[in-house]
């Protein structure tokens, strides 16, 4: 008999399309990569369970970067973008609910960070994250201004793309996902270290959003699409059967 | 040819990078535009079971602390149960979580996580798992959060019994996953990335 949730586990982790933990040219994974293999072990109600998080702990203004850190009638300075797009998982299906989390440098690439000592300065009117939970088909949406590309201490001149980080829950801990998210056209994007410890061009594809005219709107911000997808679950037909019954 | 399997792939990862905490703990890094840190109270009231502290310290392959991590935990209640949508077996502590986030401290990386001794888990084939906390760590530097398992080592016989911990070859290497006791409710669960005691990582 079953003891777990309806649905099944969830399917493996591709851990030949995820970027590796050891990654030389992004200097910090070097000493910060496991050297054992990782221990396979499937997923349990341990890791097919999440937190659920409702919309009603958001604030009016937690998807509008622009707004949600400025004084009463200030704004960022910046382009004004939307990104929006839709958490999937891998068998296509939405996944509502899914509290999302983003963070972003400003419009010149600074991040407003106690650690943080690059020499653009802050804008005033800008705090630089915003959360959003998505909606029965998936979707979610935010408002903020293009962040600056800045650069690094890694190589001698390394920058980093322009690039807004992204936190996502979905029905499983399993599903624990961090990722960025970089613009369509950006030359830094082939240069990066960050971005070349994805695999495959198909793989930074995945993670470059498309300009949307569609989704822009006239004389006020551009948009761009970004869809996220999390491991998706098995259907549980023949798991837990006893043999032979 | 046969036909094309059309399922997604999986959004690749990304490091979380070292100003995680602005989208995440942002009140920890200065930026007050939400009520407070998600993850910081794992109680909301008077809880079931017995209170514990887990504290530790991520290090990396030179023994030095990490002082720009972020460390998850979800675990269930006292009684073995999930505050999670897809609980089907009960109704799990209305006045716990289960989910805990922390920066550790910004000096010395240090993290604190109170909250309850979980109870224990079955196994989808209905075998007990020994009580245990799942983990993820993610920081500048790693390419994709890494899950662990903290158990208990007050927890023996179930530890002995338990698909997971039993199943491991090196069995040298379990105490790596064990929370140490300090104290009454208090344990010490210190996460080492790379090395001679590296932490077991899961791919789970």
């Amino acid at each position: 008999m079953s003891t777990g949730p309806k649905t099944g586990g969830f399917v493996p982790r591709d851990r030949g399309w995820q970027p590796d933990a050891l990654t030389p040219p992004y200097k910090t994974s070097v000493k910060r990569s496991p050297q054992a293999a990782l221990l396979s072990f499937p997923t349990t109600l341990s890791e097919e369970t999440s937190p659920v998080f409702g919309h009603g702990m958001l604030g009016e203004l937690d998807n509008d970067l622009i707004l949600n850190y400025a004084q009463p009638g200030q704004s960022a300075i910046g382009p004004r973008i939307i990104v929006h797009g839709r958490v999937l998982d891998e068998m296509g299906r939405p996944v509502p609910g899914a509290l999302l989390e983003f963070w972003q440098a400003n419009a010149g690439g600074r991040y407003r960070h106690k650690k943080e000592k690059y020499l653009a300065p802050l804008d005033p009117n800008f705090g630089g994250c915003g959360r959003a939970i998505t909606g029965e088909d998936g979707s979610y949406e935010f408002r903020t201004v293009m962040p600056g590309p800045y650069p690094w201490p890694n190589g001698m001149n390394d920058w980093r793309p322009a690039h807004i980080h992204f936190s996502v829950f979905g029905h499983g801990f399993a599903q624990r996902l961090i990722t960025q998210m970089y613009f369509e056209g950006d030359p830094l994007i082939p240069l990066c270290p960050i971005v070349g410890v994805l695999k495959s061009q198909e793989a930074i594809d995945q993670l470059t959003a498309p300009m949307d005219m569609n989704r822009t709107v006239p004389m006020d911000a551009r948009a761009y699409k970004f869809d996220i997808v999390l491991r998706g679950r098995r259907q549980t037909y023949f798991e837990n059967r006893v043999e032979g019954l | 040819m046969v036909q094309i399997l059309d399922y997604l792939r999986e959004s690749p990862s990304q490091t979380a990078g070292p100003y995680v905490h602005i989208g995440c703990t942002p009140n920890f890094t200065g930026i007050e535009v939400y009520g407070g840190d998600l993850g910081t109270a794992m109680k909301t009231g008077p809880v079931q079971g017995q209170e514990i502290v887990i504290k530790g310290t991520v290090f990396d392959g030179t023994g030095t602390p990490l002082r720009d991590a972020m460390i998850e935990i979800w675990q269930p209640d006292a009684a073995g149960l999930f505050a999670s949508a897809n609980e089907t077996r009960g109704t799990p502590d209305p006045n716990f979580t289960g989910w805990g986030r922390s920066p550790g401290d910004m000096e010395t990386g240090e993290f604190t996580f109170e909250t309850v001794k979980p109870g224990a888990v079955p196994m989808p084939d209905g075998r007990m798992q020994a009580p245990h906390i799942t983990a993820w760590i993610v920081a500048r530097g790693i390419n994709i959060g890494l899950h662990t398992r903290i158990y208990f080592e007050d927890e023996a016989e179930a530890n002995a019994k338990d698909p997971l911990l039993s199943g491991i070859e090196h069995q040298n290497r379990v105490p790596t996953l064990l929370a140490r006791k300090e104290g009454e409710g208090q344990y010490r669960f210190d996460i080492h990335l790379q090395g001679p005691n590296e932490t077991i990582f899961l791919d789970i």
